[in-house]
């Protein structure tokens, strides 16, 4: 029964935090753009923008294209919020704050958010839309080229700690957190960020959504709670992304006076401030670019990334 | 077992809210028909071809070049978890992994298999 309400919490909890990320991406994307930003639905600093987005979302009509294949069109949107969802579940919060801590936790997390790109490409598959099929195939690979740069990145943190589980890692950083160790903590970093933001189909990687090409890419078919489901996957996914990357390097909750969870909270919210900044500074770059960065440069970077972690754990 | 009762507990748990608010969604909002709404989508016009074309090889190529390589990154799990009481000899026999793996990865940077043609 505990078991229950505590995931209510957290599914609630994840929710009200994605909405109100969606808020300040865009009045950091106002400030960015001399602009302010959402201000009229809800008096002070437009509030409550997200709560306005998400009733109207709610109410609006639901187009279903005759061509598409109704199956994958229809099971698109619970599969990727699944899949991006469900990492939460291992995820701490805070020192003890977790509903499950896996021993196999990492492995868990990349696991199951991988299962996403099923989702967009059944998404992309049911619109039966040129733009969606180019938008999904795009995806796929943009996906799968990063994901062993980003498993082998991941990895370093878990050689250093000698467990999977995240609260193990966290404890291993108490003293010092793993991105300060010379070199190794920082490339691992910077391997994570740049695998992380292109698995999240972010600026500079938004090849497959492309607004000005592509429209939206896989989700141009969708309309009503569909679009939103698909959206909302895109924030939960960001969200992860951030707290894992402070959990696996920044120290998790790890710091004087505060209490843990504030401590975990500020560093993830500065991740997603970073993932923001790059956004909307970038500008997008090609298919090519994309995937010679992948496995030109960073596959080789993480190979001697990994040989460097495990040396290192085995000197020290 | 208990723990993956727990995983189990919140996916139900995820799959009732999204069912559920798509249900809702269904209760709420408006309907109204028209034919030319269910038309696929192409910038206004109507559509020329059939939606699934036959798409590019180089898709294809990247997805097998990926499932090679992710594969054997499968095995570097156990060695990572216990690094430390292995020792000496598992490093160098994971030193030894890593470098077929490259030679595999430099065969394929020299075949022109990482290239976007």
């Amino acid at each position: 029964m505990n078991t229950l309400f505590y995931s209510l919490v957290l599914l609630a909890g994840i929710l009200l935090v994605v909405a109100y990320l969606t808020w300040l991406e865009r009045k950091f994307a106002g400030r960015m753009q001399s602009r302010i930003g959402p201000q009229r639905v809800g008096k002070p600093w437009g509030l409550l923008q997200p709560i306005a987005d998400g009733a109207k979302l709610l109410v609006k009509e639901d187009i279903i294209p005759q061509a598409t294949d109704k199956t994958a069109y229809n099971l698109a949107p619970i599969v990727v919020i699944l899949a991006t969802t469900l990492v939460f579940v291992t995820i701490p919060l805070g020192k003890s704050v977790v509903l499950v801590d896996l021993n196999v936790g990492v492995l868990f997390i990349l696991a199951i958010s991988s299962l996403a790109l099923i989702g967009i490409f059944m998404a992309g598959w049911g619109s039966a839309n040129k733009y969606a099929i180019l938008s999904a195939m795009r995806g796929v690979n943009q996906l799968i080229s990063y994901e062993i740069p980003l498993v082998l990145a991941c990895l370093v943190p878990v050689i250093l700690a000698g467990s999977m589980k995240l609260s193990s890692i966290v404890l291993a950083q108490s003293k010092v957190w793993f991105i300060f160790y010379p070199f190794l903590g920082q490339i691992a970093f910077l391997i994570f960020l740049v695998s992380a933001l292109a698995e999240a189909n972010r600026i500079p990687f938004d090849i497959t959504e492309a607004e000005s090409e592509l429209i939206a890419g896989y989700t141009v078919e969708y309309s009503g709670m569909k679009f939103a489901f698909l959206w909302l996957a895109e924030y939960i996914h960001l969200l992860a992304v951030s707290l894992v990357g402070s959990i696996l390097f920044l120290g998790g909750w790890n710091g004087p006076w505060l209490p843990s969870g504030l401590w975990l909270a500020l560093k993830t919210l500065l991740l997603f401030l970073l993932i923001l900044w790059i956004r909307w500074s970038l500008v997008r770059i090609r298919l090519d670019q994309i995937l010679a960065l992948s496995w030109k440069v960073l596959f080789p970077l993480s190979l001697a990334t990994l040989i460097l972690a495990g040396g290192w754990s085995f000197i020290f | 077992m208990a723990e993956y009762i727990t995983v189990l507990v919140f996916f139900l748990v995820i799959l009732v809210f999204v069912l559920g608010t798509l249900f809702l969604a269904r209760l709420l909002r408006a309907q109204k028909y028209e034919s030319m709404k269910k038309d696929t989508y192409e910038c206004g016009e109507e559509p020329a071809q059939a939606g699934l074309e036959r798409f590019h090889v180089g898709y294809y190529l990247v997805a097998l070049v990926f499932v090679i390589f992710d594969v054997e990154v499968i095995f570097l799990f156990p060695w990572a978890v216990h690094s430390k009481s292995l020792g000496l000899w598992a490093f160098l026999e994971v030193v030894l992994f890593i470098g077929i793996l490259f030679l595999g990865w430099v065969y394929a940077y020299r075949k022109g298999n990482l290239e976007w043609k």
